[in-house]
């Protein structure tokens, strides 16, 4: 069963071969066993998933199943659940009970789909390696030694383990992406505007955005058709036609184009993820793929504009946690400045203040122009170099991440090596373009390698047939860890 | 040495949509304490934004009532700082491109008219009140307000006196609520002011330091305000003193202003465009909707009652103190077709009643139809200018229409010569002795008899009348 894709598990579901209850009984029983080590989830409530379920069979029942009703899926503790603790990995919100739901979440629970319970991740998205969570880092299920990446990390790590069939996660700067790749899993961030960001916990407001984690492409795309559509609560939420993003997974890659980046295959790249990207192209060629020489100039700046943008954004999008109204106080304090002072150094760690600083910093008047407003002009230069490679090229390819999983508390010292981590996937944010990462080999640690795929504006249905007609003939994706299964 | 005031003013008007400027909830006053917040207002985790168009109308509405420029694009930026009444930590407001840019607004000072030039207006939300008052040692946070859309309007600094200011303030207020985008209430805080005052030495053309008298919520409160502060800017001065620029709050109870914060402690508020909200594009097929939708201004309203009505200008300013005042008069002027006597009637008698009763204009017992109607019974000869004060009692109390009081009260004038030549005959016979003093050369003896007369009358003698008959019957 736990090898099943989604579709055959809505069949099913849809067939009475299994009831969404004793489905996720089943996963609520293998986290209950792996968890424990892993530590992907922070908070489950079995009998809100059960009766979640009890719901969805009933929905079954009663001939009003959608295609996906019964399966159960893992939220990143990012989304706001009517009900649950919603903590988005920080102190500030260790005893925050969202009283509504994201919109993501009603998405899923309109689709009938049991939540299994909610995510690790680094504080409040900020890290590549789930070591800020203030519940604990999580481990990688290919080795419980090293890093599952993040933010995102729980929701990939309990994928990879198949504690669940599925996850959402949310991606600023490669938050699905990288620990997709870390996990061996494959994750899609959608183009921005796609998934409505209401009552996803902002970090970066003109970055964020949520996606769909899971083993392969197709569930992918099956769970993206949930997630997608106009919501008039989210002002950047695009209004345009609802498409099925699993109608082109068959179509066959002759004629596609792909474009490899000269600057995602050049210094820093590391062997051994070079080798198994190198085989991918192989492999896509084989399918009739032609492929084609371009460059992102400008990507190279990516890192150092991303690093101004994003913690000024966030500066300010967590100004609201100041211990008035929610969320963690202080216990004591002598004045209403000493609440705030205190609150936010006990409530936030170390990266989250790290980014406030520097956000707080670069908006600052007399370095405004300098910072902020130099990094919003190199963004637009990086979207050009896209727009202009999409000129040749249908789909671009190259590596998620400049490495594979790291060790725990390898990098967790040095700030600027941990950034470095997002190289690749950081463009994407910055141009609000579709990204994607499938898995695509093992080190010789037997550690994931993941395969990114970045897409033009409105094209996850090609991105998902390329990646898709990839796992047709790989089995990298379904590969789980050895002491796990 | 002879000092100059110079005054800018900041005027923040909570524009009247139903609904808050970024969120659903209603924007009504007196609600109790944050049952008008939603999880947008309160800044929940997750929540955003959504722009309501209404509040973008008002601001349209006021930049087309001045003549200004309206920026097409419109961005909105965040305005951060902490305080427990501002829940996310940032206002919404604009910052680099203010919607409204330019325009003027004339104003009236004794005999002499001015143009005050506008530098802009910009929407932005306001934030919610800390009550420090009803809790011992605490401070409650009521966020009804929060999110309440506001249009914050600033002049250049171009009025030169606490009464310039007033009269500023008081055209600016007559324009919004005019054009309805504000109600105007003062007391509830729906038009609040701050003056930047400064003083200079006279002929110098560099302005002098200024100091911002935040929040005052009346006109009498603004002219004390600049008063005093104009008062000690200048003795500060003058007794070798500097003055920092600060901001300051004023004590009605003392008169005086004091500090609130030096320039030291001014926030570095670190604007930055939103990015949960897309910028506002304006295009001409929505302003030219808005412009259609426009009521006639004040200043056309006032010229043409000077030269369509003939009043004068003095009357044509009071009549259009307000809207409703000046559709009331013009509905009196047509139904009497008395321009002159309506605007006196209004300026008079109605006035009168209606301060002595505190009500405005709008909730006015007599309609300007019944006033009009009141008022072409004196022209016709019906009521003389004394039965009609009587039959406008009768308005006033209700009592029913026009011609139903004259009827009911039996205030019709005399117009049977008949009966009114047997009442003065009756006067006269009773009266022997006032006809021989008459015509024995008293003149005054022929007003105690049309007093008579017309008291016999019980009023309702048409005095005209009664003169020529009694010199007549004496000639």
């Amino acid at each position: 069963m736990f090898e099943t894709s989604l579709s055959a598990l809505a069949a099913q579901l849809a067939a009475g071969q299994i009831s969404s209850r004793d489905l996720a009984q089943q996963y609520l029983d293998r986290i209950a066993a792996l968890n424990p080590s892993i530590n992907a989830f922070i908070t489950l409530d079995p009998e809100r998933t059960l009766a979640e379920a009890s719901a969805a069979d009933a929905l079954i029942a009663a001939g009003n199943a959608g295609p996906l009703t019964g399966v159960p899926i893992a939220h990143k503790d990012i989304f706001c659940t009517d009900g649950w603790l919603t903590t988005c990995g920080s102190k500030m919100l260790s005893n925050f009970v969202a009283p509504y739901d994201a919109h993501v979440i009603q998405r899923f629970k309109a689709a009938g789909m049991p939540s299994l319970g909610k995510t690790n991740m680094d504080e409040f998205a900020m890290g590549s390696s789930n070591e800020t969570s203030y519940f604990g880092a999580v481990k990688n299920p290919w080795n419980p030694a090293y890093v599952p990446g993040g933010s995102s990390g729980g929701a990939a790590a309990c994928v990879a383990a198949r504690m669940a069939p599925a996850a959402t996660g949310t991606d600023t700067g490669g938050s699905i992406r990288q620990p997709a790749a870390l996990c061996g899993i494959t994750g899609l961030k959608p183009t921005y505007g796609l998934v409505s960001r209401f009552g996803m916990i902002a970090f970066a407001s003109s970055l964020d955005q949520a996606g769909p984690m899971a083993p392969s492409a197709e569930d992918c795309a099956l769970l993206l058709n949930v997630m997608t559509g106009f919501d008039p609560n989210d002002s950047t939420s695009l209004e345009r036609e609802k498409e099925d993003y699993a109608r082109d997974l068959d179509k066959p890659l002759t004629g596609l184009r792909v474009g490899l980046p000269k600057e995602f295959f050049a210094e820093g790249l590391n062997n051994e993820v070079a080798a198994a990207v190198e085989a991918a192209v192989a492999e896509l060629k084989k399918l009739g793929a032609t492929m084609v020489g371009i460059s992102l100039a400008n990507s190279q700046l990516a890192i150092p504009v991303y690093y101004v943008l994003a913690p000024a954004e966030a500066s300010s999008n967590l100004s609201r946690f100041d211990g008035v109204r929610y969320g963690y106080r202080a216990p004591d304090y002598a004045s209403l400045d000493d609440m705030y002072c205190k609150t936010r150094a006990q409530g936030f760690g170390a990266e989250v203040k790290r980014r406030i600083l520097i956000g707080a910093y670069v908006l600052s008047h007399g370095y405004y122009d300098a910072y902020y407003l130099q990094a919003q002009k190199i963004r637009r230069l990086i979207a050009d170099d896209f727009n202009a490679a999409f000129k040749t090229c249908d789909v671009i390819l190259g590596p998620t991440a400049p490495g594979t999983a790291f060790k725990l508390g390898e990098k967790s010292d040095d700030p600027v090596e941990m950034y470095l981590n997002d190289l690749y996937t950081i463009p994407a944010n910055l141009a609000g373009l579709p990204g994607m990462s499938l898995p695509c080999g093992f080190d010789s640690k037997g550690l994931p390698i993941g395969l990114q795929l970045v897409g033009n504006y409105f094209s996850e249905a090609k991105m998902l047939n390329v990646a898709h007609q990839y796992q047709r003939v790989t089995d990298w994706h379904a590969r789980q860890p050895e002491g796990l299964k | 040495m002879k000092w100059e005031t110079v005054i800018g003013l900041e005027v923040h008007t909570q524009l009247a949509t139903r609904s808050k400027i970024f969120s659903g909830s209603s924007t009504a006053f007196g609600a109790a304490p944050n049952t008008q917040a939603s999880a947008v207002d309160i800044a929940l985790p997750g929540v955003l934004p959504v722009l309501n168009r209404g509040a973008v109308e008002c601001a349209i509405k006021f930049g087309l009532a001045i003549g200004a420029t309206l920026n097409r694009v419109n961005v909105f930026d965040r305005k951060n700082y902490f305080y427990p009444d501002l829940p996310k930590g940032y206002q919404i407001s604009q910052l680099a491109r203010p919607i409204v840019e330019g325009g003027a607004i004339k104003i009236q000072v004794g005999d002499s008219e001015r143009t005050i030039h506008l530098t802009r207006a910009h929407m932005e939300e306001d934030a919610g009140k800390s009550l420090h008052e009803d809790f011992h040692g605490m401070t409650g946070i009521d966020l009804n307000r929060a999110g309440t859309p506001l249009l914050e309007i600033v002049s250049e600094p171009e009025m030169r006196s606490s009464a310039e200011a007033v009269a500023y303030a008081r055209a600016l207020h007559t324009l919004v609520t005019w054009i309805g985008i504000c109600d105007g209430n003062m007391q509830e805080g729906s038009f609040r002011v701050d003056a930047n005052v400064s003083v200079r030495p006279v002929g110098q053309a560099e302005f002098g330091t200024r100091r911002e008298i935040k929040n005052l919520n009346s006109f009498k409160f603004l002219q004390q305000a600049i008063d005093y502060e104009v008062r000690w800017q200048i003795e500060t001065l003058e007794d070798g003193g500097r003055i920092e620029q600060a901001t300051v709050l004023f004590n009605p109870d003392t008169g005086e202003t004091r500090m609130m914060r030096s320039k030291e402690d001014a926030h570095d508020y670190r604007y930055f465009p939103d990015p949960d909200l897309l910028p506002v594009r304006l295009d001409e097929a929505w302003i030219e909707t808005v412009r259609a939708a426009l009521p006639e201004l004040p200043a056309a309203m006032q010229a043409r009652f000077l030269n369509d009505y003939g009043v004068s200008a003095y009357d044509a300013a009071v009549l259009t103190g307000s809207r409703a005042l000046a559709e009331y008069f013009e509905a009196a002027a047509q139904q009497s077709g008395q321009p002159k006597l309506a605007a006196n009637w209004i300026m008079g008698e109605l006035s009168a009643a209606l301060n002595k009763a505190d009500l405005g204009i709008e909730h006015s017992p007599v309609s300007a139809a019944q006033l009009g109607t009141l008022i072409a019974r004196i022209q016709d000869g019906t009521l003389s200018g004394k039965l009609a004060k009587q039959v406008f009692e009768g308005l006033w109390e209700r009592a029913g229409e026009v011609d139903a009081i004259i009827e009911a009260r039996g205030l019709k004038q005399m117009s049977d010569s008949g009966e009114l030549e047997k009442i003065v005959d009756e006067v006269l016979a009773a009266n022997q002795k006032s006809v021989e003093e008459f015509r024995s050369g008293k003149e005054k003896a022929f007003n105690a008899l049309v007093g008579q007369v017309m008291k016999a009358s019980k009023g309702k003698a048409n005095p005209a009348q009664v003169n020529d008959l009694l010199k007549r019957k004496l000639g």
